[in-house]
């Protein structure tokens, strides 16, 4: 978990606003883990060593453009709230690195489960942050915008006086601040 | 002109690409432990991305637009900027070794800088044109070293500081940004623009 925290910093606090949009660039980044990892995997033995990590770009970066476009095509509204983090999957270390460690050395069932497990694992953490960050900045939980107005979690009198702080950027800085460290000190204590 | 100093202004302060965009957060926090490292890293970025804004737009207006191979832009950009990377690097050992010395480590850690690309589409996204586009990245660039150099000079401070335990290293690194991110907040007001 604090490994997908380290790496992949850039989507995690710009679009952890909240609950939809974390779970919208978790999803969009799932799919790219996954079938990244599943790709390579299958052409392990036909890539060139030294040629591995163009390759593993190209790949990645095609599959980006896919997620990028459908989402245009079928979320129009969610394709623009995550605006330019959509084609910037494509740098997300996190990405680049699970091919290079685990997917051009592993056949390709393991792959796909490594991938699915990685992709979660974000959204997991996306999740978690849009959770924190719309409960105190807008007094809802799950607002999907034009669908479904979310769970009011305190009273209307919250919901007018909200943190907003924390719909803000400097409110995604200070959440993950205090996520990791609630995590160390777990950690420590734990041993 | 007018409009250029608007464009200089908001994405130099107002729009701050690390503070306000969330771009470019590895080396952010990855090589601000110590000012000098942070403030060569600032310049290194400054280069590349203006020479890649420069690049990828010429490549998407007469290359990619009039071939209608729009769709192709990300496999396109990402390509395009990891070998200029090379290049430029490749460039400096040779004819440049002191800027070589003092940069090296920096220009391949930069391909995989978000703020590159992320510069680049929006760039693009904006439809600015060439001169715009060139003060669009410069001043991007000038905001991304302005901050790494404020949060390295203020890690080198709080060395010797009393955190509490859990909080030492990379939390407080995030809660400094997010105190300087409020700051940053301030310049909003004094133009009221949002690019």
């Amino acid at each position: 978990m604090i490994l997908v925290i380290a790496i992949g910093l850039c989507p995690t606090l710009a679009v952890s606003t909240s609950v939809y949009n974390g779970l919208g660039m978790g999803l969009a980044a799932t799919f790219v883990f996954v079938f990244s990892n599943m790709l390579i995997s299958s052409l392990r033995k036909i890539i060139p060593d030294n040629l591995r990590i163009p390759i593993f770009i190209i790949i990645i970066a095609s599959l980006v453009t896919i997620i990028d476009y459908t989402l245009k095509a079928y979320l129009p509204p969610l394709s623009a709230r995550l605006g330019v983090f959509v084609p910037l999957i494509v740098v997300n270390c996190g990405i680049l690195g699970r091919a290079e460690a685990f997917a051009y050395k592993n056949p390709v069932n393991l792959s796909l489960m490594d991938g699915i497990g990685t992709g979660l694992g974000f959204t997991l953490i996306l999740v978690i942050m849009g959770t924190i960050r719309e409960i105190l900045g807008q007094g809802v939980w799950m607002n999907i915008p034009g669908v479904f107005d979310g769970f009011k979690v305190f009273g209307s009198a919250f919901t007018e006086s909200s943190v907003i702080l924390f719909i803000l950027p400097p409110g995604g800085f200070l959440t993950i601040a205090l996520l990791m460290g609630l995590f160390n000190y777990r950690r420590k204590k734990n041993g | 002109m007018d409009n250029l100093f608007l464009i200089f202004l908001s994405s130099f302060l107002v729009n701050n690409v690390i503070l306000m965009r969330f771009l470019g957060l590895c080396p952010f926090f990855g090589v601000s432990r110590r000012m000098e490292t942070a403030a060569s890293m600032g310049i290194s970025v400054i280069f590349v991305m203006t020479l890649s804004t420069v690049v990828t737009w010429f490549l998407y207006n007469y290359v990619l637009v009039p071939l209608e191979l729009v769709y192709l832009r990300t496999v396109v950009f990402i390509l395009v900027i990891a070998s200029l990377v090379q290049f430029l690097e490749l460039f400096f050992k040779k004819q440049l070794p002191a800027l070589y010395s003092a940069l090296g480590i920096f220009l391949p850690l930069i391909t995989t800088n978000c703020v590159i690309l992320g510069v680049a589409f929006l760039n693009i996204d904006n439809k600015f044109n060439l001169i715009s586009g060139i003060v669009f990245a410069v001043s991007a660039g000038l905001g991304f070293l302005l901050a790494i150099v404020l949060i390295g000079s203020i890690r080198e401070r709080l060395e010797n500081a009393p955190i509490p335990e859990s909080l030492k290293g990379l939390p407080i690194a995030f809660v400094i940004a997010a105190l300087m991110g409020l700051a940053f907040f301030g310049f909003a007001g004094f133009l009221g623009l949002s690019l």
